[in-house]
């Protein structure tokens, strides 16, 4: 945006290097036509934001309302639905949580004084224009939200979803996002112990990368972001701040992409890790001395919501001087500097008596810092340029009053007819493979595809060793990492969804992917806690996709208060299309798991000779939706049936063997059916089995193919040592929990062995499922 | 059959009152990233690792020196190149190259600090793949009488994690030469080269055989359950090396 787009005063000499639009000037001019269109308001919204202020903004005031009454910032589409997360939470539920949704990201009570928080995000538009520095600031940002809580970053994750693996602009976002991850998380020193990886047309024009952090502390050390206690002074720190994602908030997030519209490279932000971590050591260490009262990072719609969030949170009101603020480059307007996303900044609250003490620690880092301002007790938040008021305004108006959208949701017209469209008896299941030549050849096509076969390509690119505390990261169902290195006290953290299955059927597309994340972690043998989820969507002024929205809402909810662990945080990304093609709905559900001692932690790959495979759970003739379908061009129908219940009880059974010792290895079932948990947990520790499908094929009444390539819920496959099997049998047994022996671990096999059906080495799967990513990228 | 705890107990640390007297110092740059790992590698060693800030101008008394991982002023300019520059540093090359011999460990970054404090011949550049290599690495011990490899058996392989995106050691030939030739070559990659380093070479040591720096990461595999294949402790190696040269057993 141009400085000229913002309304100029009366010119008041040369001196001045701007001219500046103050309150006073807004009430003498209240007819100045402002640039409300081109920030992103609506007719209605700016309308509101005269009513509030009883007259016109000053430019500086339109800004920050422009950025913080975004959809992005303010949830006005989504937040009618959001409600139902607080409202279906019961007492049960709370127990652990010690801060809920609204904060920077929810917190967690581990025990022993120990506390997690984890919060996942997008920053899928960012990411289109600019892969590499879009995908970094996610991290970055994400992070700055887990110290704002007080805590310290222990690990990261990265769920991504690109358009087709052949496309050629897919390498080029593929690149981008990769690296920036990885250049930005591993200068930080976080290890990156999962995520997940999708190829599909569908996100062509809309990628979408999400970015999950995990922090902890010590119950003490929990921080809030509020500005509270007259007199208390108000501190910006870390990086200058420059023209970087001006209006990024309100420009590139609630806008679809267009290719005949300008390029919006400007509005990314740029990220400098190297002052990220600085940054963490930094807050890190005021924490320690108690130095801060209230802390906020800089994130979407910069000093705009951290003024406006810290005082609207706070009891009493903020006033600050702008032109304090430390610049990168001296020709920002009030309005671009207000708006400014520059990265690898925070704003904190120091009570007089720790000024001295707080500079001494940014000096000792050599971190940047300039006094702002104030708490006061009027209860407005006074921006100031060279002593005169740009911004007269009560913070709640900006932070949290803003509009809140009804929007009209309708189940979309076709949605009948796609769900009428099953796989099964379709035109690309004329050749379903039978015969053992077709079966062999059917896996390996499998474990090959863009979406089963190895991340190893992009995971190598990522530090998943340092802190020296991560007990388990991909390709294992979940990533765990060790908080405390007295006891053993850990967690395990997994993300999943699934655009395909939320696309044929919103409200349970969505559960499912919480009942895998959930799977996931229960595998590990973690209790599952809280969970995060963010939710991409495409525009909200679709009726259709905004039934989608709804009903994946009301399905997370739902099944939440089955599973009995609450949503603590999340973040919502709308008018995520080309065009008028909305994305898959793909609600990205984070679950996060407890460990007394990690030590007990279940791995997804056999390794010990001659222990017993078991097959938990039945299986379905559920094709719809499946990567097979997929894979053979096929999308309809309904996705696999959701029984809640079924997959507590299976991760209350994954949960007892784990600790009791019961079993050494496990592995969920999900996209890929049997066929590539077989492959993955021989491939895991490069050991190999035989199987024997026959008795589950005639228990469960379906064919080979169907017990090898359906993607039924609620099943996992274990490894148990021959000395547990009686104590193994006998506890599934006594839940009435279907299991079935399939095979046993063969070591000096050095092959996965299908018996009656085919033998394919190991060397031979590897190779077909490790080729494809650098085929395509390497 | 046995069964084989899937991550391990807790660490066993030596119960040795002469190890804990040995004070290890593990410096901290702005951008370090390994420093609680190396620290943690030296606990697990029996020994007392000691915080030290890259500003300090003193030693602290301490006995040895580990100059960790990481991405020190984010790598910027060149990757330690300003690192070098911090007045801790000119205290550690005074230490090492003085009779006193002061034994100086730097892993990844604290490699690439070496070489631009001219401890250590050589440099490191970009990966030839270009790209950040995360991935458990065989390595060869080629030098088993330096202070930080003494406990290792000549020839004998060990698996540590490798991660860096400037790991690729190079050198003119003449260098390469000389470190061949008087046995200063201390690791080589086996296997696939994983960056193209000359030689495959995974680390040195000076003439002394004080100072050692390699790119793999021996900090990280010292814990049953945390390091490759969440089993390998083959990096303690280092660890008691340099204590058995402190305690004057080797």
């Amino acid at each position: 945006m141009s400085e000229t787009s913002l309304p100029a005063g009366p010119a008041t000499g040369a001196l001045k290097k701007f001219n500046i639009d103050t309150v006073e000037n807004a009430e003498a001019t209240p007819d100045v036509e402002l640039p409300w269109a081109e920030l992103g308001l609506k007719q209605n919204e700016f309308d509101d934001v005269v009513k509030v202020l009883g007259r016109r903004p000053t430019g500086a005031e339109l800004a920050m309302y422009s950025v913080m009454w975004s959809e992005h910032c303010s949830y006005k589409s989504s937040k009618n639905h959001l409600r139902q997360f607080g409202e279906k939470v019961t007492p049960e539920m709370k127990k652990d949580m010690l801060v809920g949704i609204g904060e920077n990201a929810g917190v967690t009570n581990l025990g022993d004084g120990w506390a997690v928080t984890f919060k996942i995000e997008s920053h899928n538009s960012p990411s289109f224009v600019e892969p590499y520095q879009g995908a970094a600031t996610g991290i970055g940002g994400i992070v700055r939200d887990i110290i704002s809580m007080g805590a310290r970053p222990v690990a990261v994750m990265d769920p991504l979803r690109f358009g087709a693996i052949d496309h050629p602009d897919t390498a080029r976002v593929m690149h981008g996002a990769v690296a920036g991850i990885g250049g930005y998380g591993n200068s930080l020193g976080l290890p990156n112990i999962g995520g997940e990886m999708v190829f599909d047309p569908i996100y062509q024009g809309n990628p979408l990368v999400n970015a999950l952090a995990v922090g902890v502390m010590r119950h003490e050390d929990i921080r809030l972001a509020n500005a509270s206690g007259l007199g208390n002074k108000v501190v910006l720190f870390g990086a200058r701040t420059g023209g970087d994602g001006i209006g990024g908030a309100s420009v590139l997030a609630s806008e679809s992409f267009d290719s005949t519209k300008p390029s919006k490279r400007p509005a990314v932000q740029v990220g400098d890790p190297f002052a990220e971590k600085v940054l963490i050591e930094c807050c890190l260490e005021l924490f320690k001395g108690s130095l801060v009262e209230g802390i906020q990072d800089l994130g979407a719609a910069g000093i705009s919501c951290a003024t406006s969030e810290l005082a609207s949170n706070g009891d009493g009101g903020m006033e600050v001087e702008l032109t304090s603020v430390l610049l990168r480059d001296p020709s920002l307007t009030p309005g671009e500097i207000l708006m400014s996303e520059s990265q690898e900044r925070m704003m904190a609250v120091v009570s007089p008596e720790n000024v001295a003490a707080f500079e001494s620690v940014m000096d000792k880092w050599a971190v940047e810092y300039s006094w702002l301002g104030e708490v006061t007790d009027t209860g407005r938040l006074i921006i100031k340029w060279e002593g005169e008021v740009i911004v007269d305004v009560d913070p709640r108006t900006v932070a949290h009053d803003g509009p809140v959208y009804d929007r009209p949701y309708a189940r979309p017209e076709w949605q009948d007819a796609l769900q009428a469209d099953h796989f099964t008896g379709s035109v690309q299941d004329a050749a379903r493979p039978a015969t053992s030549e077709e079966l062999k050849a059917a896996v390996l096509e499998l474990i090959a595809s863009p979406n089963m076969c190895s991340k190893d390509w992009i995971t190598n690119q990522y530090d998943r060793y340092v802190g020296g505390n991560t007990a388990q990261a991909f390709p294992d169902d979940a990533g765990v990492i060790r908080v405390d290195e007295e006891t053993g006290l850990g967690v395990a953290l997994a993300t999943d969804a699934n655009g395909r299955y939320t696309y044929l059927d919103p409200y349970h597309g969505a559960q499912l992917a919480l009942s895998e994340a959930y799977r996931n972690v229960a595998t590990t043998g973690a209790i599952p806690m809280a969970v995060s989820d963010c939710l991409n969507f495409g525009s909200p002024e679709n009726p259709d996709v905004m039934w989608q929205l709804a009903e994946s809402i009301r399905g997370l909810s739902d099944a939440c208060q089955v599973l009995g662990i609450p949503v603590t945080g999340g973040n919502v990304s709308l008018y995520n299309q080309t065009g008028s093609i909305p994305i898959h709905p793909s609600p990205v559900v984070a679950v996060l798991g407890k460990f007394d001692d990690v030590a007990r932690r279940t791995p997804s790959g056999w390794k010990e000779d001659g222990q017993a495979i078991y097959l938990l759970g039945t299986t379905a003739a559920e094709m719809d939706g499946s990567e097979w379908a997929n894979m053979r061009g096929h999308l309809g129908g309904l996705p696999p049936a959701v029984d809640l219940s079924r997959e507590r009880e299976l991760g209350e059974i994954l949960i007892n063997a784990s600790r009791d010792g019961m079993i050494d290895s496990a592995h969920d079932l999900s996209e890929g059916g049997l066929a590539a948990a077989l492959v993955e947990s021989s491939l895991r520790f490069n050991t190999g089995a035989r199987v024997a499908l026959g008795e589950v094929s005639a228990r469960d009444g379906v064919d080979t193919f169907t017990i090898l390539f359906a993607e039924t819920q609620g099943r996992a496959i274990v490894a148990v040592p021959r000395s547990e099997e009686v104590r193994f049998n006998d506890m599934c047994t006594a839940r009435r929990f279907p299991l079935s022996r399939i095979g046993v671990v063969d070591a000096a096999g050095a092959a996965l062995d299908i018996q009656g059906l085919f033998t394919a080495e190991l060397d031979e799967l590897r190779e077909a499922h490790e080729g494809t990513l650098p085929k395509y990228f390497g | 059959m046995t069964e084989t705890p899937l991550i391990g107990g807790a660490v066993q640390t030596p119960v040795d009152s002469r190890l804990a007297g040995a004070r290890i110092g593990v410096v901290t740059f702005p951008g370090t990233l390994d420093d609680r790992d190396a620290a943690r590698a030296v606990r697990v060693s029996g020994a007392t690792a000691v915080e030290l800030w890259h500003g300090d101008s003193s030693l602290s008394d301490v006995d040895a020196v580990i100059i960790p991982g990481g991405f020190s002023y984010g790598d910027y300019l060149r990757a330690g190149a300003i690192s070098r520059f911090a007045p801790l540093m000119g205290k550690i090359v005074d230490a090492a190259t003085s009779n006193a011999k002061l034994p100086v460990l730097g892993i990844c970054n604290g490699f690439q600090i070496l070489t631009e404090a001219h401890l250590l011949p050589g440099s490191m550049i970009k990966n030839d793949h270009l790209l950040f290599l995360c991935r458990d690495q065989v390595l060869r011990v080629e030098n088993n009488t330096s202070s930080w490899t003494n406990a290792y058996a000549l020839g004998e392989e060990i698996t540590v994690p490798l991660k860096n995106q400037d790991g690729q050691y190079i050198a003119d030939e003449k260098t390469l030469d000389a470190l061949e030739a008087e046995g200063r070559v201390a690791f080589r990659y086996v296997g696939s080269n994983p960056n193209g380093s000359r030689r495959d070479i995974a680390g040195i040591t000076n003439a002394a055989g004080n100072v050692v720096g390699l790119m793999p990461h021996p900090e990280h595999a010292v814990e049953h359950g945390y390091g490759p294949a969440h089993t390998g402790t083959d990096g303690r190696g280092f660890f008691t090396s340099v204590l058995n040269t402190l305690l004057g057993d080797k």
